[in-house]
């Protein structure tokens, strides 16, 4: 019934964007130090469209953790909006937002600490069921078990307690809650960085059967390149709370147009030790500069290898414009010319 | 309405589905068996609730001497002497029938307070802490206030105000106990709020109510059942100092407080009338701890053996 529904509702709408995020901003104020606040998302515009999978990668601390909670609205926005689905869900609350929760779901980072140590893993999938009156409770136990074969557990573990499993089990015990509700949309917040390289190919691999069988959207949040060329069909590059370069996978690895991007893809070792030889990664000097108290104009500029103008790169900030290739966009004043 | 049902799944009734999930309460009880010493614990309390109510029953049946009745002709007996089992106090009441009657006031005392404070410390705890901002910062002022107040003097001014009863006394202790129960489950609930599987629960559509109750309220048990556990001997022995300030459970009424302060003066000729009392007091408390220990552990899944 609820699929017989959202089939008509899809094709009428014409939007290829499934999620829209315009001018989003996130600030956490440091109390005690009037006015100072850390500027986690500092403006960020980003298009998420239907089916894709956008992989969202940048250093930590870039902000990527926090724009992923204000997508599935368990953060507010200090301003700007996201659209979701043609609905704005930064004004949404009590039982409307959880209407909209049901159709975006997210995966954490560390599936040490994102499953109830006290609930049994039959109790943790059927939260969300219970949540949503879904089935009548027969039904909602039949499908925990569904739930937990379809992402390649055993059935009958539904008695047992998140800490009888490996790290693997229990991410894949995450990927089950999210996808019990069937939603369309999935936040994969560093889903596999916690796991060791052999057990996150299998869940990513589980992630792309998934996406294919459900018709899933996916932003999936990663700071291993390689894992994100894999899997993305665009790729997004955050820095300093703000996104400097967006693209198509294969144009942004060819030909990156921002510096930044040309420095995190240079780091990526390559399994060929005569390339490998070859390879000159580029150094960033220093750390990546406070989210409280930003460089002015072009964040990435006192770091920048190729920032060279004075009065330009340290004062005007640049926008968000098309460069290279179609679809790709870099913030850098001084794109592709490196 | 239908479930929506993957493709690559073959006939579902093959698995069987487990009739019985077993709930935290279900389990912890069976881990809680297995710990002998916190049985140990409960089997003591369990006596002594037994003798709290037995002895009533045992002194009209002639078995146990009245533990009111003065005795001026055998004060301060030794074990044994003069048909006391146990000795005499300085008024000549038998130590054994008042140390089983002093366990009513006692028992009393020790879990109604606990019973008192607990849904005050909850709802105060888990509001400031959940809802965080004004409210918390409203409510955590309020108590820090509450807690500036000395415990003994606050509550020797309530029961002095008011007459003192056994309502009084309980309520008087409750009420400077309860605040560091709130402030332990408020800072329980703002480490745990913050946890990814409290998130999980949100973007899985919890309301507040079930994120409080089946999330929060489960994980900060542990500390929650220490607390109340060790608040037991405590609230046992300010009832006693109470008695022995004159303003606690009124006089004949024996308490097992008020008989070690009756008692300490003659310690040298008259042991029996500090030393029982002492060790009633000792076991209980260590029977509480025990139970404490084990409720603990047997609520915490990763403790299963």
């Amino acid at each position: 019934m609820q699929a017989a529904e959202r089939a008509p509702i899809t094709a009428l709408r014409a939007d290829p964007v499934l999620v829209r995020i315009s001018g989003a901003f996130k600030h956490f104020p440091i109390s005690g130090f009037g006015g100072l606040a850390v500027r986690a998302v500092d403006g960020v515009d980003l298009e998420i469209r239907r089916g894709e999978t956008l992989g969202l990668v940048g250093e930590s601390g870039c902000g990527k953790s926090t724009l992923a909670r204000l997508v599935t609205a368990l953060l507010p926005v200090t301003a700007g909006s996201i659209v979701f689905d043609g609905q704005d869900i930064t004004r949404l609350r009590g039982t409307k937002l959880r209407r909209v929760r049901r159709k975006m779901q997210i995966i954490f980072q560390d599936p040490f600490a994102s499953l109830d140590p006290r609930m049994t893993v039959g109790d943790i999938l059927q939260e969300p069921l219970d949540n949503f009156s879904i089935g009548t409770v027969r039904e909602r136990r039949k499908r925990v078990q569904e739930l937990l074969r379809l992402v390649g557990l055993n059935p009958n573990f539904t008695n047992r307690y998140p800490h009888e499993f490996s790290g693997g089990q229990r991410q894949r015990i995450g990927i089950a809650r999210a996808l019990a509700v069937n939603p369309s949309f999935i936040v994969c917040d560093e889903a596999v960085s916690a796991l060791d390289v052999s057990i996150a190919a299998q869940i990513i691999n589980l992630l792309q059967d998934l996406q294919r069988e459900f018709n899933l959207t996916y932003l999936f949040i990663a700071h291993d390149l390689a894992v994100v060329r894999h899997l993305s069909d665009r790729i997004a590059v955050m820095y300093l709370g703000k996104v400097v370069e967006t693209a198509d996978r294969n144009d942004i690895y060819d030909r990156p147009q921002h510096p930044y991007t040309k420095a995190l893809l240079s780091s990526i070792p390559v399994p060929d030790p005569a390339v490998e030889k070859e390879r000159a990664p580029i150094n960033l000097k220093g750390e990546i500069p406070s989210p409280v108290n930003p460089p002015s104009g072009c964040r990435f500029h006192p770091r920048c290898p190729i920032a060279r103008v004075p009065g330009v790169c340290s004062e005007v900030e640049p926008p968000l414009e098309p460069h290279g290739a179609k679809d790709q966009a870099a913030a850098c004043h001084f794109a592709g010319q490196f | 309405m239908a479930l929506p049902v993957a493709a690559n799944i073959e006939d579902l009734s093959a698995w069987e589905v487990s009739e019985k999930q077993i709930g935290l309460w279900s389990d912890a009880l069976q881990r809680f068996r297995r710990n002998r010493l916190a049985i140990a614990g409960a089997v003591l309390i369990a006596i002594l609730v037994l003798i709290a109510f037995g002895s009533p029953l045992l002194v009209h049946l002639g078995i146990l001497h009245d533990p009111i009745k003065q005795n001026v002709d055998y004060i301060e007996s030794g074990p044994g002497q003069n048909g006391f089992s146990i000795g005499s106090d300085e008024l000549g009441r038998d130590t054994l029938s008042r140390l089983m009657y002093g366990s009513q006031v006692s028992l009393a005392v020790g879990i109604l307070v606990q019973a008192i404070i607990l849904p005050i410390g909850l709802l105060v705890g888990l509001t400031a802490g959940y809802f965080g901002g004004r409210i918390d910062n409203l409510l955590m002022r309020f108590t820090d206030i509450w807690y500036a107040f000395p415990d003994l003097l606050f509550v020797l001014v309530v029961v002095s105000v008011f007459h003192p009863s056994l309502l009084t006394i309980f309520g008087a202790i409750s009420l400077v106990n309860w605040v560091g129960l709130a402030r332990l489950v408020r800072g329980q609930v703002l480490s745990i709020k913050e946890k990814e599987f409290v998130e999980a629960a949100r973007s899985s559509g919890s309301s507040p109510a079930k994120l409080i109750l089946k999330h929060l309220l489960p994980n900060s048990l542990g500390p929650i059942i220490v607390t109340l556990t060790f608040g037991i001997p405590n609230a046992i022995f300010l009832e006693a100092v109470l008695s022995f300030l004159g303003v606690g459970i009124q006089p004949p009424t024996p308490t097992w407080g008020q008989m070690v302060f009756d008692g300490y003066e003659a310690i040298y000729a008259n042991p029996t009338s500090v030393v029982f009392p002492a060790l009633a007091i000792g076991f209980t408390l260590l029977a509480f701890t025990f139970v404490g220990d084990g409720l603990r552990d047997a609520l915490d899944p990763r403790m299963r053996r």
